[in-house]
């Protein structure tokens, strides 16, 4: 078990790889020259000079690549124009918000969605079927950040149970009650959607499971329905949801911009979207590599818990 | 094509999702010729007015322009991007999917790295990354949500034509002369349409949501310019206040999706060739019983008696009369042997016994099934459960499908151990031990902690009769237990059966396809063809000297060992469909014997002495003793 | 002119790995030096159990799988180049899963013309005075060539694809498993066509399959394999009812037959050796109940006899 997860740390060193090389050659689609594009309008000449110069992008494009590299490795991301800050600080500070918000919804959409996918399975065409496919169905046509500023305005504004935005309160104490009231509502609209998505699939796996032949071996044995389908037919559908899971936890974390858009989250993607727009690109780079560092690494946990699951996977 | 239609609007649905998106197509397409007024006019003394005001029937927005004409020109405009980058993810996601799946080796290694890369990005995290480079603009969030869907093609459409490359027509076609290029476009390609068909309608919804999103950011379409997404951004600031500007433009983002998405699971419904088999619905635990209360009367002491059974598939308006009239009866100790080709209903007969019968779409019509007495059909599920595995158990055919593939060998023993009472751990343990002795597996205790994956075929045939034998039940149907098994290895599953019937004194009903194992096994043979019994009796006699005129074909049309090169008495002809039966003997067509008589009615099942039946108007003259 | 086959030491090994993730990587081998010589106009059976290598032996013969090493010689000619298009002219290949070789979205017609277009660069006149004659030798109606492979129930989609191999005009079929997926009343119809195919037609047939009776049926020789490798090779009439390897006569004697009681004399409960760690000298030795010391250490060699049987065995049954 140790060997298998060391391997597969070993093996997620080449897609980090990738990764860093995707995100170099985006930016280097940048039209003109990067200095200027960096800089935007703090662009002097002399700065413009200083920072090719730093940056080393003076030098050919595979040299520019392993100074990049090599600077991340130290730590050093870059300094960020517009917040006068040093990237990597900027992004330690703001990942634990969006990480907090994801987290959560993502716990949410796994338990809503797998619970919700395997029930509507086993009544299949029963009301309770139909209700859960119709809700999955709107939630996965509702745009997030729709369904985000509707909560705000009937929730917050309407029934004033929960406050409109912000990750804390702007006075008063910073516990945990606060926290949860203010993580409510983006957290469940981040969830909609891969909630369904989830749903869908994990209904569609566990019909397919229960048409399986050892389904039928189980009934013969004699076993509950209950047996049958929440420990035989369930465990055999998460094989295939379970990747599923990993990759909506992408959409999830990722999907986070547009609810700390909405909700002024103080997250990573708000920076992001705000640094894209005053053409920020080092914050930009920088939040882009780390994220996807991490959701790498999150998916090495998929990984192990799969073949924790399912041992014809081979370690 | 009329049947796609067909088939698509029974869902009424998905019917309903194409009359409303068909709606707004019309609308977006039309948008040009209404006379809406100009999206893009500022009148600030008129911001924020209400739906149906004066002069603006939804409303204007924080500008002052008219809602309904932005919106329809929005919606115009999202779904043109959303459409677009589908097309070109498709496109250009199948390309690489199928080069990568048809070429496999180190191609297919090279691109799917590559893949994967891109997979690695959180979904829009890559989507922002590409904006934050190209710029913002609609045309830039239009290819960066493309690239960012090309992944999800490439790796469906490379699953999908790896399965493909591996069937056999693919090499029957290189065997024909076809180059590559040749067998990709002719053979791999209209194989592949359909997924690439049913991947596209079910992302278009979400293509569309993304480059909306985009533009919600403010990184898509640019002011004044708006689809749907930049008209939600840019009222986001007046939620509180003026509602109604962000609802008009969301309503109609979930109504399109909506409608694409219903549209798109009708036609994965149409495409996806399993709904044509009717096999799209879960079984329930039991098979349903729909009969008259049965008159059986007959409390003899037989074990288990099938009495004038009848089970049928309803499959839409169809309806397949799988068994038809089969009466049989094992005594306690006895084995019963059941012969008959694919579609006989031999396997129906067996399962419909502990109602296993997979049930949409099968029913059990007519008939019972007296076991020690009492009728199994009467029975609901809850108290039929009580004998399943312990009075009546299974030993199917194909033993890797048949166990769990999640669960230990150990685990699926004890289960059905303690399935009707909690025995302790070590007991359990102890009886899983000796169950896997009796089936003779060498080194038990170590297979006890083994995956059925890690087992051979005929390891796995045991566990599967362990498990059967786990509650000492008084009979045990084994469905074709060594049809999927090498003949090395059936001899050995067949000789443990034996064994186990001399043991335990179990009932055995064994089906098979073979004359062979049912001479070496079975005491007493059924004969099946198209769903009735034909033929009934001792093996012995039946094999010697046989009535019905299709036995005596089956038997002289398998070649026997030990005979050395010779020509074969084939039966001319094939099974009449399932679908389709004569009105008269089934096997009339084929017959040599056939007169004019076997065409025109049923025929009856007669008795012909020294325990024999058979159906048939002009049997074969059998030998006496 | 009728043709022979012979191959020369073929063998095929398969690279593996013991992980996903496990970098060692070793080869398995599927196909272990196999020596054949098919005379012309033979019928040639193999038979084997599922697993033994008898479908990757046959793919290489087609040019479907590329050989290690070793050689194919087809009337005298080597054929070392694995190209279907090469092979196909000389030898083609029946499947064993009927439906599954014909392509489902290409009607009957399209999937019989492929080889006389791509091969033989036919006219459509011609093409379709080809057709009839390959219809008539098969028994199929004409009008069943406007029809979807779907349509068709297994016996008639296996005349389908015995004539489009024909239509290729080789000289040699490969027959994987031809019956095997087939309805018992439905196989003795198809193996007698085959019979009247050969005569007709002038064919050479490797005759594959693990049923050992149908076999023993339709061959002239019998070629018996286990583990990758020939243990046996006989005359049908003799090599079941004399058998002189030790595995060749378990296959006779765990056949189910009409009447035979059941008989078992092996260590009961063994099994294929593992493909992963195989077993050093005899691969049987360990299933075989007249095993001595020798076995489990020497490989056996392969002795032919004056009648052109041969068997590679240490202790062979007299």
């Amino acid at each position: 078990m140790i060997g298998y997860i060391l391997k597969r740390l070993v093996s997620a060193i080449p897609v980090l790889i990738g990764i860093s090389i995707i995100v170099f050659i985006i930016m280097a689609l940048i039209p003109g020259d990067p200095a200027t594009a960096i800089l935007g309008s703090f662009a002097t000449p002399e700065n413009v000079e200083k920072l090719n110069r730093d940056l080393g992008l003076d030098k050919p494009m595979i040299q520019r690549y392993f100074i990049w590299l090599g600077n991340m490795l130290q730590g050093d991301f870059g300094r960020s124009f517009s917040l006068n800050k040093d990237v990597l600080d900027e992004i330690l500070e703001r990942f634990g918000a969006t990480l907090i918000l994801a987290g959560v919804s993502f716990v949410l959409c796994s338990v809503l969605g797998v619970v919700a996918g395997a029930l509507s399975a086993s009544r299949q065409f029963a009301i309770t079927d139909k209700l859960i496919t119709l809700s999955v169905l709107i939630g996965i046509s509702i745009p997030s950040f729709f369904l985000g500023m509707m909560m705000i305005l009937f929730f917050s504004v309407q029934l004033r149970w929960f406050p409109v935005s912000g990750m804390w309160p702007i006075y008063g104490t910073r516990d945990i009650a606060a926290l949860l009231s203010h993580l409510f509502l983006p957290a469940v609209a981040l969830s909609v959607v891969a909630t369904g998505v989830i749903a869908r699939l994990s209904r569609s796996a566990m019909l397919e499971v229960l048409r399986q032949d050892f389904i039928r071996t189980a009934r013969a044995k004699g076993l509950s329905e209950t047996r049958v389908i929440w420990r035989h037919a369930l465990k055999a559908a998460m094989v295939s949801v379970i990747p599923v899971l990993g990759v909506q936890a992408g959409f999830v974390l990722s999907g986070a911009v547009y609810i700390e858009m909405v909700f002024q989250w103080p997250g990573v993607g708000r920076m992001l979207v705000e640094a894209i727009l005053k053409r920020d690109i080092l914050l930009v780079q920088g939040g882009v590599v780390f994220v996807a560092a991490c959701y790498v690494m999150f998916n090495i946990i998929v990984d192990i818990i799969q073949s924790l699951l399912d041992p014809r996977i081979k370690i | 094509m009329t049947r796609f239609i067909a088939l698509f609007a029974r869902s009424q649905l998905a019917f309903f999702g194409l009359i409303v998106l068909s709606f707004i197509l019309l609308l977006a397409i039309f948008t040009p010729f209404l006379p809406l007024n100009d999206p893009n006019v500022i009148d600030t003394s008129n911001r924020f007015k209400l739906p149906f005001s004066e002069g603006a029937i939804l409303g204007t927005d924080h500008l002052g322009r008219d809602l309904l004409s932005r919106l329809l020109w929005g919606t115009r405009l999202s779904i043109a991007v959303g459409l677009c980058a589908a097309i070109i993810a498709a496109f250009i996601g199948s390309a690489i999917g199928i080069t990568a799946g048809y070429y496999g080796g180190h191609a297919d290694n090279f691109i799917m790295r590559g893949v994967d890369m891109l997979m690695a990005f959180p979904y829009i995290l890559l989507a922002l990354a590409i904006v934050a480079a190209l710029g913002p603009g609609l045309m830039n969030a239009l290819i960066a949500v493309a690239i960012v869907n090309i992944p999800f093609f490439a790796r469906n459409i490379r699953g999908v034509t790896i399965g493909i490359v591996h069937r056999e027509f693919v090499d029957a076609a290189r065997l024909s002369g076809m180059s590559n290029t040749k067998i990709i476009i002719t053979e791999i390609l209209p194989n592949v349409f359909p997924v690439i068909v049913i991947a596209m309608s079910t992302t278009v919804g979400w293509m569309i949501l993304e480059t909306a999103g985009l533009s919600f950011l403010g990184l898509g379409s640019q002011p004044p310019q708006a689809d749907l997404g930049s008209m939600l951004g840019e009222a986001r600031a007046a939620i509180i206040t003026s509602p109604h500007t962000s609802v008009v433009p969301g309503i109609m983002i979930l109504i399109i999706v909506m409608a694409i998405n219903l549209v798109g699971d009708g036609v994965r419904d149409v495409l996806d060739p399993r709904l044509k088999s009717g096999a799209l619905s879960t079984p329930r635990s039991t098979t349903e019983v729909s009969k008259n209360k049965s008159n059986t009367g007959l409390k003899n002491q037989i074990l288990l008696s099938i009495n004038a059974l009848k089970t049928e598939f309803r499959i839409g308006d169809r309806i397949l009369k799988a068994v038809d009239d089969v009466s049989l009866t094992v005594d306690k100790g006895q084995c019963l042997g059941i012969i008959g080709e694919s579609g006989s209903g031999k396997s129906v007969t067996a399962l419909s016994v502990m109602r296993l019968v997979s049930s949409p779409p099968g029913v059990i019509t007519n008939g019972s099934i007296d076991f020690n007495g009492g009728d199994l059909l009467e029975l609901s599920s809850e108290d039929l459960r009580a004998f399943r595995g312990k009075k009546i158990s299974y030993v199917f055919q194909d033993p890797l499908s048949t166990l769990h593939p999640l669960y230990t060998v150990g685990q699926q023993l004890s289960e059905a151990i303690q399935s009707n009472s909690y025995v302790g751990k070590s007991e359990k343990n102890k009886k899983a031990l000796e169950l896997l002795k009796a089936v003779r597996i060498s080194n038990p205790e170590k297979r006890l902690n083994s995956y059925p994956h890690e087992l051979s075929g005929g390891m796995r045939q045991r566990i599967g009769i362990a498990m059967a034998l786990a509650n000492d039940p008084d009979i045990i149907i084994a469905d074709e237990p060594t049809t999927a098994l090498d003949v090395t290895v059936q001899a050995q599953i067949l000789k443990l059966f034996q064994d186990l019937r001399r043991e335990k004194g179990l009932a055995l009903v064994f089906i098979t396809h073979d004359f062979g194992v049912i001479s070496q096994i079975c005491d007493k043979v059924a004969v099946m063809y198209a769903g009735k019994v034909v033929e009934i009796g001792p093996t012995a006699k039946i094999l010697d000297s046989p009535a019905h005129p299709y036995t005596a074909r089956l038997k002289s049309c398998v070649p026997e060992l030990g005979q050395g090169k010779r020509n074969l008495l084939a039966i001319p002809g094939f099974p009449p469909m399932i679908d389709n039966m004569p009105s008269g003997c089934a096997f009339a067509s084929r017959c040599q014997k056939v007169k004019q008589n076997c065409y025109l009615t049923a025929v009856d099942f007669t008795n012909i002495g020294q325990e024999r039946g058979v159906r048939c108007l002009f049997p074969e003259e059998i030998k006496a003793g | 002119m009728v043709s022979s086959l012979e191959f020369d030491k073929l063998s095929k090994k398969f690279p593996a790995r013991k992980g996903a993730l496990s970098l060692s990587k070793f080869e398995v081998t599927a196909v272990n030096t196999v020596s054949l010589k098919i005379k012309p106009g033979e019928t040639f059976g193999l038979v084997g159990e599922s697993g033994c290598g008898k479908s990757t032996l046959a793919k290489m013969l087609v040019g479907l799988l590329k050989p290690t090493s070793g050689r194919i010689i087809i009337d005298g000619e080597i054929f070392d180049k694995s190209d279907p298009k090469i092979f196909g002219k000389k030898i083609q290949y029946v499947f064993q899963d009927p439906i599954s070789s014909l392509n489902p979205r290409k009607t009957i017609r399209q999937i019989i013309e492929a080889p006389l277009k791509n091969l033989h660069g036919m006219k459509r006149p011609n093409r379709d005075t080809r057709i009839k004659e390959l219809f008539d030798a098969v028994n199929l109606r004409l009008d069943f060539l406007d029809r979807y492979p779907h349509e068709f129930s297994g016996g008639q989609a296996q005349r389908i694809g015995i004539a489009r191999a024909l239509a290729a005009e080789p000289k040699i079929l490969v027959l994987d498993e031809p019956v095997s997926a087939l309805d018992v009343s439905i196989q003795a119809q198809v193996l007698n066509l085959l019979e009247e195919l050969k005569e007709k037609f002038g064919l050479t047939y490797f005759f594959i399959s693990h049923d050992l009776s149908v076999v023993e049926a339709v061959s002239d020789r019998v070629a018996v394999m286990y583990f990758g490798s020939i243990v046996e090779v006989g005359t049908a009439k003799e090599i079941f009812s004399k058998p002189k390897h030790p595995y060749t006569k378990l296959l006779a004697d765990s056949a189910p037959v009409i009447g035979k009681p059941l008989t078992l004399n092996e260590k009961s409960g063994y099994e294929l050796p593992d493909i992963l760690n195989p077993p050093i000298g005899c691969a049987f030795s360990e299933r075989c109940v007249f095993a001595k010391e020798l076995c489990s250490k020497e490989t056996p060699i392969f002795h032919e006899s004056k009648n052109g049987s041969a068997v590679s065995c240490h202790y062979p049954i007299n």
